[in-house]
């Protein structure tokens, strides 16, 4: 159970050097063994620091990831994209409590992720910070940057963490609608009027680009990429995952009938990979920095949404106080503190079992 | 203890000690940092069990359900969810795996695989 507490264990001492030797060692050969590290189970702290890092960024991007997607909800060309859009925008929602989850199991609580996203020390992934000045970028983004997505996260579903990689099954499954319902906007564009072909070209134009930098710098400026893959967090380089990205996106941009902004992609026969330009290194530090265009909009647009929904937080938690009260009353007054500790815990049943299990926690 | 990791969102509700009546009375005063921590098991269809999907945040058990269905059913997964507080699950001590488990390996005579004599005869 990835939240569970243990049962106190009767010969709880403190851990000393030969121990910890010794925990090290059965980590090491359970990662060796491609076995799982599950949430309870003895780990490096600089492995968990690593995976509470990771993994709440990337919940962070798939909120963040909302909004520039939220802000063609109500221009939607019709009402099939429209509900096509909600159920999109709500998936990167779920996606991002999923991941919320994965981190809580590693010892961090969501309110304290959410407050360093709102105060601008967690970071999220830097595509979220370009604009979304027309209906195409729907099609772009989800074709490409989901694309992208789907690339450095079918990999992640083998990560070393169990409850990181049982999230990341659940999102890639969802994924691939993402990316056809992106590539579908993007083939009629460009395969609609002279005007509608280019609004499709110039969207690709603006996100080709910033889709490549989502794989983060190249793998010499990588530091952490060496540990992460000894960790088995990661499997691919940050190279490795832009080329084959590249490869699957060449031939998908002749379908559309689309050109990828860059002249120097070429075939090249004796790698079998496609060669392709320099990025734009200077312009993905910046938008790190925080000097996007959009990026105080972004965490703004959350901080705001955040704070005005504490009022509504607030009424629920008294609400199921009051209905807590209530059931303990009519459960018989006098009842003992432990009942009303599982009755405020939310079961209501106040039955010899929950009981029990109250004690037990 | 490195194995209560990953509880303390959970134990936040727990730990308020007050009885109900004084919590419910408590309207004006700041409730728990955050929501109680649920887990959410699926049945995936009829003639299946219930297998643990994930977790999330509810005010209450009513909330924590319909949550659940937006959060881990939106595309027809489960046929029904149970939903029950994190805080109110015991597990085993997963560092004392080995020692906890051991006894059932070496009781292999619980296996059908070790009765040779049975080998070859049909239906059997």
């Amino acid at each position: 159970m990835e939240h569970a507490k243990t049962a106190p264990a009767d010969g709880a001492h403190l851990v000393d050097q030969a121990e910890l030797d010794d925990l090290q060692e059965r980590f090491d050969a359970t990662i060796a063994a491609e076995q799982r590290i599950e949430p309870r189970d003895w780990m490096p702290e600089a492995y968990r620091r690593t995976l509470i890092r990771q993994i709440g960024q990337h919940a962070h991007s798939e909120i963040i990831g909302m909004q520039p997607e939220g802000n063609w909800i109500t221009r939607a060309p019709s009402l099939k994209r429209k509900s096509i859009l909600m159920a999109k925008v709500q998936d990167e929602a779920g996606h991002g409590l999923y991941l919320y989850s994965a981190a809580e199991t590693l010892g961090i609580d969501r309110t304290t992720m959410t407050e360093q996203l709102i105060d601008g020390t967690a970071k999220y992934s830097s595509i979220f910070n370009y604009p979304t000045p027309t209906w195409a970028d729907m099609g772009a983004i989800g074709w490409l940057v989901d694309g992208a997505a789907i690339c450095n996260q079918v990999p992640l579903c083998r990560a070393s963490y169990g409850p990181y990689g049982r999230a990341m099954v659940r999102i890639c499954k969802e994924e691939s609608f993402h990316q056809r319902q992106g590539f579908e906007i993007l083939y009629e564009l460009s395969h609609g009027t002279p005007a509608q072909h280019r609004m499709a070209q110039e969207a690709v134009d603006r996100w080709w680009w910033p889709a490549l930098m989502m794989f983060g710098p190249p793998d010499a400026d990588s530091p952490n990429t060496a540990q992460s893959m000894e960790w088995k967090i990661k499997r691919f380089t940050n190279d490795e995952l832009r080329q084959r990205f590249i490869d699957m996106s060449v031939p998908q941009a002749e379908v559309l009938g689309l050109a990828l902004p860059d002249p120097d992609l070429r075939w090249n026969e004796a790698t079998g990979h496609y060669d392709s330009g320099e990025i734009d290194w200077t312009e993905f530090t910046e938008v790190l920095k925080g000097r996007g265009p959009c990026n105080a909009l972004r965490v703004s647009n959350r901080r705001r949404a955040h704070e005005g929904g504490a009022w509504v937080r607030e009424a629920a938690a008294a609400y199921a106080q009051k209905q807590a009260a209530r059931a303990a009353a009519q459960a018989g007054g006098g009842a003992a503190a432990n009942e009303e500790r599982a009755a405020a815990q939310g079961s209501g049943q106040g039955s010899a079992h929950d009981r029990r299990m109250a004690e037990a926690s | 203890m490195a194995d209560e990791r990953g509880t303390r969102d959970a134990t936040a509700s727990g730990e308020d000690r007050r009885s109900p009546a004084e919590q419910g009375a408590g309207v004006a005063e700041l409730p728990a940092r955050s929501w109680p921590l649920w887990e959410v098991f699926v049945r995936s269809a009829r003639g299946l069990s219930h297998v643990h999907a994930g977790s999330l945040h509810a005010a209450d058990a009513q909330m924590a359900l319909e949550n659940a269905r937006d959060l881990y059913t939106r595309r027809s997964e489960g046929v029904s969810l149970w939903v029950v507080p994190s805080a109110q699950i015991t597990a085993s001590d997963p560092d004392r795996r080995g020692a906890y488990f051991e006894t059932a390996g070496d009781k292999v005579y619980r296996h059908p695989t070790f009765y040779a004599r049975a080998e070859g005869v049909p239906h059997l």
